[in-house]
């Protein structure tokens, strides 16, 4: 199978855009140690444009810290981030900033603000960024928290959610200024399955819309091999594979192997 | 021997590096805060939340630091004859040194750990992270709007909390201890100058600028984990305390 033969996978057969150019994101031979510890060891990875892309590895990996060097949130101790050929460690903080517009971004902890309610929260990007008037950010707001299904939740506040329903409210605050680029941190993980299908449906919907780049952090395995065209498997800040999913899913290598049927017996042994 | 050196060496790098980070952050909060637009509305938020919320704690402590003032004032000016002049000392001490000095420790217990622990949590909730991803400089959206109110609430709640200590020493001088009326407030207009009062307030402008920096600073930089919250907490109130003394001898030597 040839990057130009890819189908849509999450919608069967309809052929997928060409995409313009080159990888939307390069990671450059990158390195991180946290507290002293390595949690990136030499990353080289592409991120492929107008694809999803979804991240896989135990926890602990590394997933979240690198996913947190692609909108330079941190800064690595060697290496380099390409966005588009420009390197975000290299860049001013007005500049980071202005290229970070192209970005819409789910934390893992979901990272709503509590001084504010789930409306504000949704509209806080759109206020702050935007001159829209009041009345089309209603709108635009009320449509993105009818898509995660909390229409009703607006006035509420993030200390009074449900774990799922944070999520989701971070995952309509991430979209609500249609980003190119969206990094997703376990968008899926902790709710009830009819609610994560209907999460990773509109995820793919919207990527039918509009086609944008994205990378998505899951645990969801093999679930998530139906929802996205490229894998990427992290173990110990090493990249272990990148390749399309039906590539992944056959692949001989014994930890990638044990990763997808959650084995117990495998190069990884945990107790 | 080179150990000792070592480790005393480290510990002063790290401290001057501290220092370093506080003054960059000091400077980077003040800039944004002047660059146009100013964000009116959160701090006029700062404002309500520093000032408002803070004025009772500052009438309770005033009046009673008036009414010993007048006590104690009483006690002491009668040995020599001057009872008369307790006006003039309650005034002084008030406006000079206690009504800045006072109202700066409330406003650092009452509303400077509030602002720690609440930009704290931001940070380890990665809300703060959350705004940086959206292209929205946190300095300028949190940290400066706090800083402006701070800057306005502090020197005001100094101006209330003198008001009322006057009318606490007054209550006590002259209600309780049977002091004219006339001579009380009549000494004080004589003594207390306009610098007096120019003083004082430039005194809770540089209290409000300490209390404002080190609380935001510390909430800022707080360490993962909910201990770290309660640890920055803790080293706000103590460093911006200690500060406010140290800088009350600075400025009154200056000032004098
Ligand atoms: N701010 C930090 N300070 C110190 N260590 C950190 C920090 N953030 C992450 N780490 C460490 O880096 C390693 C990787 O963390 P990361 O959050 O990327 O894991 P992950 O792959 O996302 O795991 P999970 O699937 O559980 O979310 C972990 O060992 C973690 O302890
Ligand atoms: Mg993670």
């Amino acid at each position: 199978m040839t990057e130009n033969d890819w189908v849509c996978r999450p919608c069967g057969l309809e052929k997928l855009p060409e995409p313009q150019g080159g990888p939307a994101i390069r990671l450059v031979d990158l390195v991180k140690a946290l507290d002293g510890k390595k949690v990136l060891d030499g990353i080289d990875l592409d991120i492929p444009r107008q694809r999803i892309t979804a991240v896989i590895g135990l926890s602990g990996a590394g997933k979240s810290v690198m996913l947190k060097h692609m909108i330079g949130l941190e800064r690595p101790d060697a290496g380099r981030v390409l966005v588009d050929g420009v390197d975000l460690t290299r860049l001013s903080r007005p500049e980071l900033y202005r290229i970070r517009r192209r970005f819409g971004m789910l934390f893992q902890g979901g990272a709503l603000f509590d001084s504010l309610d789930v409306f504000e929260n949704v509209a806080f990007p759109l206020r702050e960024k935007t001159a829209l008037g009041e009345a089309e950010i209603r709108e635009r707001v009320h449509m993105r928290l009818a898509q995660v299904g909390l229409e009703g939740a607006g006035e509420k506040f993030p200390d009074e959610l449900s774990g799922g329903m944070v999520r989701r409210a971070a995952l309509a605050r991430a979209m609500v200024m249609d980003p190119e680029i969206l990094l997703l941190d376990e968008p899926t993980t902790g709710l009830d399955p009819i609610i994560r299908n209907s999460i990773l449906s509109l995820i793919c919907h919207m990527y039918h819309q509009h086609c944008f780049t994205m990378v998505m952090i899951s645990h969801d395995i093999p679930d998530i091999f139906c929802w996205s065209h490229h894998v990427v498997v992290l173990h110990d800040g090493k990249v272990v594979l990148s390749a399309p999913a039906e590539e992944v899913f056959r692949s001989s290598d014994p930890f990638v192997r044990q990763l997808i049927h959650g084995d117990i017996a495998g190069p990884v042994h945990l107790m | 021997m080179l150990a000792l050196a070592e480790a005393i060496g480290t510990r002063v790098l790290r401290k001057i590096r501290a220092m370093g980070g506080m003054t960059i952050f000091l400077w980077a909060s003040l800039s944004s805060a002047v660059a146009p637009p100013v964000p009116l509305r959160h701090v006029v938020k700062q404002v309500h939340f520093i000032g408002v919320k803070s004025l009772f704690v500052i009438v309770l402590t005033a009046s009673f630091t008036g009414m010993v003032l007048g006590l104690q004032g009483y006690y002491t000016l009668r040995k020599f004859a001057a009872e008369g002049l307790l006006g003039s000392a309650v005034a002084l001490s008030l406006i000079r040194e206690l009504g800045p000095v006072l109202s700066a420790l409330m406003v650092t217990g009452r509303a400077g750990s509030a602002l720690t622990a609440e930009i704290g949590i931001m940070r380890i909730g990665e809300q703060i992270d959350a705004l940086e991803t959206m292209g929205i400089d946190p300095i300028r959206h949190l940290v400066s709007p706090r800083m402006l109110g701070a800057l306005v609430s502090v020197p005001l709640l100094a101006s209330i909390f003198d008001v009322i200590g006057i009318l606490g020493g007054y209550l006590v001088g002259v209600k309780l201890l049977g002091l004219n009326q006339g001579v009380y407030f009549g000494q004080m207009e004589a003594s207390v100058m306009l610098k007096d009062v120019s003083d004082g307030l430039l005194k809770s402008i540089a209290f409000g600028l300490i209390i404002s920096w080190v609380c935001t600073f510390k909430g800022y930089h707080t360490a993962r984990g909910a201990e770290g919250v309660s640890q920055s907490t803790t080293s706000a109130v103590v460093l911006s305390s200690v500060l406010v003394l140290i800088g009350d001898y600075l400025l009154t030597s200056v000032l004098l």
